[in-house]
């Protein structure tokens, strides 16, 4: 029993030095890119190379932290992996740009990170906006961008090895029918019956099958991306479900999903309130509906802000080594101390969250949907 | 602000990714999984309930095996017992009609003992008689001879039966 305890803990420390140390190294990469953008002639200083610079360097060196923690919240239009000095190495994503000439398509390296503009466009604060032959700003200009930006490869990513992973595990079932799972089978299978048996039956009743697909998408769907947020360099790092969008869009589908199954005590709850006085019926009507409709902006909002602030914790705990390595090299190198051992317990605390997460989206879904086929025999008591 | 902001871009491509991602996986990784979940449960469940009934059946089996040897134990008893009975009555059968013999047998050993001594006895008298006729004329032809001792013979026994 001890040697196993003991075995166990020599791992954890292992992966946590593992973890810091990929933390250091990406977010030192990080760093450098937004330092060096306003001030290229500098580097910041880190652990690695703290005897390198000069006293005078480190008091130019401020560092922006609402900045940098914002930028590498919101999405991007390329996927940045390391600076080595001033040269960055970045995967250019695909720009498509709508507008009244049709469509346009072209990587995002034709912007040189912003610098200069590509068939009427250009990149200003990570953002694509039209702008005239002076390089000026057209306001209120009509097009819409859809472009593949950082969070939608990222998303396509997960996606696929969310694909791949589950159709294999499909096969391995239907190769070894009746058979006890193993390995990854095993892992897939207890969250599958977790859902099912703790989320699905518990809280949609007997009909629970019929939404049973959509619930098992969504979790493993927040769930993965969850997960390849929480990895630091690519192919993870982007925030896809801290993302507002992303989370609109799975409440949305949540919602429409309730609506079309809603039967006829669900929609009577909401339009015509049962064992109420009709004249109250003008109050509570538009209350429910409120009701109704706030139900998928909870879900929307509790996913993007608990994930969004999970990044933005991890984010400041490293920007404190940065401003105060720019104060002092020996008191940044003495709150890098602090800022790992947080990061690493904000790390494993972020893990549960992306689980914790996961399920809370699919139990609230599952939920909604339950109020919704839920057969009201009490009606004839009224 | 711009965190709260919804991309259009992302929307648009989430809702394609989504919905495409949905529709793969309900129908070539949950349907087969979930069926093949069933499924297991559902065996693994009927091998329980077969087992369950096969227990059932075996101490069915059991008490009916112990029913029948219960009987065959108390068949065995009767027909030991039948058996010493009728060894007992064979016995003393045989003994009886042993005796019977041997009682008969010494009753007729008896009779013809009886009857040769009878036999034995009257050829013995019989012979005696001969032999005692045969003496007195022997004796008698002897004294005969002498007439003065025949005389005086006679006269003496006269004498007695006179006195008499």
């Amino acid at each position: 029993m001890q040697s196993s305890n003991k075995k166990i803990f020599k791992h954890l420390a292992l992966t946590a030095l593992l973890l810091t140390a990929i933390g250091f190294w990406s977010f030192q990469s990080f760093a450098n890119e937004t330092a060096s953008d306003s001030l290229p002639q500098q580097q910041l200083v880190t652990e690695n190379h703290a005897d390198v610079h000069s006293a005078e360097t480190h008091e130019e060196g401020k560092v922006d932290a609402g900045k940098l923690i914002m930028e590498h919240i919101a999405d991007a239009h390329d996927w940045h992996i390391a600076t080595i000095g001033t040269a960055h190495i970045s995967i250019p994503l695909p720009v498509i740009i709508k507008d009244a000439e049709g469509f346009k398509v072209f990587l995002s390296s034709a912007f040189h990170h912003g610098h200069e503009s590509h068939e009427g466009y250009a990149l200003r604060e990570g953002k694509i906006v039209a702008v005239d032959a002076n390089n000026q700003i057209i306001e209120n200009a009509d097009f819409i961008d859809l472009s593949i930006t950082k969070n939608v490869a990222a998303m396509f990513i997960a996606v696929f090895v969310l694909c791949w992973l589950m159709l294999r595990v499909a096969a391995h079932y239907s190769k070894n029918k009746n058979k006890a799972p193993k390995g990854i089978n095993n892992l897939i299978e207890t969250l599958i019956l977790f859902i099912r048996d703790e989320i699905a039956k518990p809280s949609i009743g007997p009909k629970y099958e019929k939404f049973l697909p959509y619930l098992l998408t969504i979790f493993f769907f927040i769930f993965i991306n969850n997960l390849f947020g929480l990895v630091p360099f690519f192919p993870g790092g982007a925030n896809v479900t801290g993302n507002i969008a992303i989370t609109l869009v799975l409440a949305i589908f949540t919602f429409v999903i309730t609506s079309f199954s809603g039967n006829k005590s669900y929609w009577g709850h909401i339009f015509a309130p049962p064992g109420v006085p009709k004249p109250l019926w003008i109050l509570l009507v538009p209350i429910e509906i409120i009701g109704m409709l706030n139900k998928p902006i909870v879900l929307m909002i509790r996913l993007f802000a608990n994930i969004t602030a999970g990044h933005i914790i991890i984010l400041g705990f490293f920007s404190l080594i940065f401003i105060f390595g720019a104060m002092n090299q020996y008191m940044g190198l003495g709150v890098s101390v602090l800022s790992v051992a947080f990061t690493t317990f904000m790390s494993f605390l972020e893990l549960l969250v992306a689980f914790l997460q996961a399920y809370v989206f699919t139990l609230l879904s599952s939920l909604y949907f339950g109020s919704a086929v839920e057969e009201h025999h009490h009606e004839e008591h009224h | 602000m711009e965190l709260v902001k919804p991309g259009l871009g992302l929307i648009f491509w989430m809702t394609i990714t989504f919905s495409l991602v949905l529709f793969i996986l309900s129908k070539f990784a949950w349907k087969p999984i979930l069926n093949s979940i069933r499924e297991r449960e559902d065996s693994i469940n009927n091998a329980l309930n077969a087992a369950d009934e096969a227990r059932k059946q075996m101490d069915a089996l059991k008490s009916d095996n112990e029913k029948l040897l219960q009987q065959a134990r108390i068949e065995r008893d009767a027909m030991l017992k039948e058996a010493k009975e009728m060894k007992d009555e064979i016995i003393g059968q045989a003994k009886k009609s042993a005796d019977d013999e041997s009682r008969r047998i010494l009753a007729a050993a008896n009779e013809s003992i009886e009857s040769a001594k009878i036999k034995a006895l009257n050829e013995l008298k019989t012979q005696v008689a001969v032999l005692s006729v045969d003496l007195a004329e022997k004796v008698l032809a002897k004294k005969m001879e002498d007439r003065s001792a025949q005389e005086a013979f006679v006269n003496e026994n006269l004498k007695s039966i006179t006195l008499n």
